[in-house]
């Protein structure tokens, strides 16, 4: 099975959101899902928070900084999936 | 003079420390304020609040480093730990509530190092409170841009060919470095091994303490 690869939306919407600026707009690969989680997007405002799918993304350094100077050093970071569409590579 | 003693040392030899004579915040008084009025409603006592603070205190580094040196010795143990960290901590007393652990293993070729960019999340069930340094913006914002420099800045300083592993907690996962067990500590019980496994090494920033000869 290969890796499915993804991006994160390059969204900026007001409010809370635990979607890293620094990762909008990047492309990874799915290293885990993680199961769903009360969406904090609604937590942080006192709403119920229905629950979102969540995985684990794993980005080369290379694909997230043009100078990175070990672009195979990896960074995982946990996205909610209405934060990701996935690509057909 | 009797006042004139801000840079010198007491009679027991030890600093003297400035009072700490500044306003409270805005934030600080609205702690106060809600939390006198928890105790005044009922919801809670002032008994309540200082037990969760002495637990709180209570956990410590040495609650990981527990954990890392059965995983060290008991290969059941590791294997369980490395699928779901969260039950394989629970069973030891460590309990994670919640939130989520995942086990993320140092080897040969790959080195892992925790991060929380949004704010300070830190797997407090097993280290205790996070250091400072942990929470402040250059930690949060280089780590993840130049992970090998902040690393080389902690005095470790590693080869290329170790691949870095950055972890992100971004959301509702907790992590722990498993450091890789040091040289010549064969036939070390686990709790002669926890003593060789810092704080440090257990977000990444070190590696576990060499075995002295």
């Amino acid at each position: 099975m290969t890796q499915q690869r993804v991006r994160v939306r390059a969204l900026m919407p007001p409010g809370h959101v635990r979607t890293p600026a620094y990762l909008r707009g990047k492309t990874g690969t799915i290293e885990r899902p993680l199961g769903a989680f009360p969406n904090p997007e609604a937590l942080a405002y006192g709403h119920p928070g229905e629950p979102r799918d969540l995985f684990r993304v794993r980005f080369r350094m290379g694909d997230l900084w043009a100078d990175a100077t070990h672009p195979d050093d990896t960074l995982d970071a946990e996205i909610y999936a209405h934060w990701l569409e996935p690509l057909k590579d | 003079m009797p006042h004139d003693h801000h840079d010198a040392l007491s009679p027991s030899g030890h600093p003297y420390r400035p009072d700490d004579d500044t306003p409270l915040t805005y934030w600080q008084t609205l702690e106060i304020a809600v939390r006198e009025l928890l105790i005044e409603k009922g919801v809670t006592t002032a008994a309540d609040i200082a037990a969760q603070i002495d637990r709180m205190d209570a956990r410590s580094p040495a609650n990981g480093a527990t954990v890392v040196a059965r995983a060290w010795t008991d290969p059941e143990f590791h294997a369980r730990l490395m699928l779901d960290a969260s039950a394989a901590c629970a069973e030891m007393g460590f309990d994670i509530g919640p939130l989520r652990l995942i086990a993320v293993e140092n080897t040969a070729t790959v080195h892992n190092v925790i991060v929380c960019t949004l704010c300070s999340c830190y797997p407090r069930n097993l280290l205790g409170l996070p250091p400072d340094w942990y929470k402040s913006r250059a930690y949060r914002s280089r780590t993840v841009r130049e992970p090998r420099a902040v690393l080389a800045e902690f005095g470790l300083t590693l080869p290329d060919a170790t691949t870095v592993r950055v972890h992100d907690s971004t959301a509702d996962m907790r992590y722990i470095v498993i450091p890789a067990r040091p040289a010549d500590t064969l036939g070390w019980s686990a709790d002669r091994l926890a003593t060789l496994v810092s704080r440090d090494s257990m977000i990444g920033t070190a590696t576990a303490r060499p075995a002295l000869a």
